[in-house]
């Protein structure tokens, strides 16, 4: 069977592919964006997050014996952990001054943090295995796909989706929402505002470790793998604006299947696609597609 | 006048350096991450847009100037102008398209945009790829032979010179202080008739000629132009640098430029340290000690050391300029 002259198998092959990156670049730029709404913070070191994430996996599995699924719990949990310490200490200062000090500071911290992970485990990558019951393929009727990339485009789904619901539905989200309009009326209506913001912080930290946990089997865990991941991440970030929680996950993921489809169709285009779209996007709408501001 | 004149002095002083026992070829590199660092100085610190893409300019003048030099023959300061060219061209696409947005989105978008000059370069047959161009000849300028490390970094400071020069030609009047007026208030610079943009773009695309010009001589100083010139981090480096110093102030850059190079310098030559039951081996910290130095700046003195100075000075009634007010 073919479609457009390809075998269905590799076209779809390159979808699912592509489907997986989306739902990284959705479960990042998600964090991304919440982060931003509520602390005004552009967080540079996200990348680095992440790349903790899958370092924590691969710490706990070698040093700890720990499996993988007692690691997707407890990697958020431990790069969330360090997130909530880095804003009370340091990132809490500078709040109120000029956005761009934030991601400065952000900035130092991801290559510190790079730095420190390449001096220890140098760049060639720490090998992750596929756990058992995700190993080999699984047969959809018309192709076999490997389990593992189903499992993580399934639990990115659900847990972007999760988050949506949780903001858009529950309480908690209307006090987050009401904080990104307005943190002074919310902290005086007797809600803990610092609270929420280190919260907020720790909670999207946590889904870039958890984005990064998913990632480890993946991907070999390299030092470098955040600061590549986020600077795509900034781009889906202008192609989408960061206004619309839905628009962020839907951009992030489209993005992910247009580079997917870029590699079957022109191979050469892939690594630079969402960037095109970028510059296409700024000159046809430069507020972005979902984009309130200029 | 002493925040303009004070670098000159520096410069100045500068040319005596070498004859008091200073490795010409370390002063030549501080010089051309000086001139780095004053170019991007020139847009961020006076526009208040912060770039994370000047690597590209910088990266592409080296790699043009030394394949020019290298493979065609061509000479110095020709090698050097195509350069410049190239960082213009690459000046004026990056400025159109990312000027369109302001703020954070604007740091964004040039360090995206500088991702793809860095992935067409590590692809392009020219660069070298992996290894980078390497041997670069430095060839002769006006007679004079630039091989010669320390007549080279008498023609380096003599372009280091000239430049600063111009740029303080194009932050004086009108130009500067229209480019101050929109950093500080951009809704009445558009009231009042300026068209914004296009002062943003030109001097976005002279800050990135100036870039250009500085990787060229980086390259021919060192011979080599590889795949870190045109790396994010190097666009860090050179924000670092002006952060450090003291963003929209003249001396800044420069003073920011010489403390990250010899720090650089100094961790490369400290080696390995042995305290007691454990060893440092510090040629290799240099990221990590970068990154703290970063975090330390935005949180102890955004000013700068020379943004701080000049306040410490105001507030005795000593100093004939005020520091302009700081946005990096």
């Amino acid at each position: 069977m073919t479609i457009l002259g390809l075998p269905i198998q590799v076209l779809f092959g390159q979808l699912t592919i592509g489907l997986i990156n989306g739902s990284f670049y959705a479960l990042l730029s998600l964090g991304l964006a919440i982060i931003f709404g509520l602390l005004n913070v552009i967080n540079f070191a996200h990348g680095a997050f992440f790349m903790l994430g899958a370092l924590a996996a691969w710490l706990a599995l070698t040093v700890g014996g720990v499996n993988y699924w007692w690691a997707l719990v407890l990697a958020p949990l431990v790069t969330g952990l360090f997130g909530i310490v880095v804003e009370r200490l340091l990132l809490r200062r500078l709040q109120g001054l000029d956005h761009l000090y934030s991601l400065l500071f952000t900035f130092g911290l991801a290559l510190a943090i790079e730095g420190t992970v390449r001096d220890i485990y140098g760049t060639s990558g720490l090998a992750y295995p596929v756990p058992a019951a995700l190993r080999g393929p699984v047969d959809l009727g018309f192709m076999r796909l490997p389990a593992y990339r189903i499992w993580v485009v399934v639990v990115a789904l659900v847990v972007c989706f999760g988050t949506w619901a949780l903001i858009e539905k529950t309480r908690i989200g209307s006090y987050l929402r009401a904080g990104t309009e307005n943190a002074r009326l919310v902290q005086a209506l007797g809600i803990n505002v610092p609270l929420l913001v280190t919260l907020t912080y720790g909670f999207g930290v946590a889904l870039a470790g958890l984005a990064g946990v998913l990632a480890a089997p993946i991907y070999q865990v390299q030092p470098q793998m955040g600061s590549s991941m986020l600077i795509i991440i900034f781009a889906v970030v202008v192609i989408g604006g960061l206004g619309s929680t839905m628009g962020t996950i839907l951009t992030g993921l489209a993005l992910g299947v247009i580079e997917g489809l870029a590699k079957v169709f022109y191979p050469q285009a892939s690594s630079t696609v969402v960037f095109m779209i970028m510059v296409i996007v700024l000159l046809l709408r430069p507020a972005g597609l979902f984009g309130k501001e200029a | 006048m002493m925040n303009r004149l004070a670098p000159l002095a520096l410069l100045a002083l500068a040319g005596f350096l070498p004859v008091a026992g200073v490795y010409p070829l370390f002063l030549t590199k501080c010089l051309t991450f000086a001139l780095f660092a004053m170019a991007f100085n020139l847009f961020t610190g006076y526009v208040g847009l912060l770039s994370i893409g000047h690597a590209s300019f910088f990266g592409m003048g080296a790699y043009i100037a030394g394949y020019a030099a290298k493979a065609w023959g061509v000479p110095t300061p020709f090698a050097l102008l195509a350069g410049i060219a190239v960082a213009i061209a690459l000046g004026a696409a990056f400025g159109a398209i990312a000027i369109r947005r302001r703020g954070i989105y604007f740091a964004m978008i040039t360090l995206a945009l500088a991702q793809m000059v860095y992935f067409f370069c590590s692809q392009a047959p020219f660069t070298g790829a992996e290894d980078g161009l390497q041997n670069i000849p430095r060839g002769t300028a006006f007679g004079l032979p630039l091989g010669n490390d320390l007549v080279f970094y008498y023609f380096v400071l003599a372009l280091t010179v000239l430049a600063y020069l111009f740029i303080q030609a194009v932050i004086a009047k009108p130009f500067g202080e229209t480019l101050q007026a929109i950093r500080d208030n951009e809704p009445r610079a558009i009231s009042l008739g300026y068209d914004v943009r296009s002062y943003k773009l030109v001097a976005f695309t002279i800050s990135a000629a100036i870039a250009g010009l500085a990787g060229g001589l980086k390259a021919f100083a060192l011979g080599v132009a590889t795949l870190p010139d045109v790396h994010w981090t190097q666009s860090g480096n050179v924000i670092l640098m002006c952060l450090l110093g003291g963003m929209g102030t003249a001396l800044g850059p420069i003073i920011g430029a010489i403390v990250v190079v010899l720090l650089e310098n100094q961790l490369a030559s400290l080696g390995v340290i042995h305290l007691g039951f454990f060893s440092i081996d510090f040629s290799t910290k240099a990221p990590i000690v970068i990154g703290i130095v970063f975090m330390l700046c935005v949180l102890l003195f955004r000013r700068g050391l020379v943004g701080e100075l000049i306040a410490l000075l105001g507030k005795r009634g000593l100093a004939t300029e005020t520091a302009s007010r700081h946005t990096p």
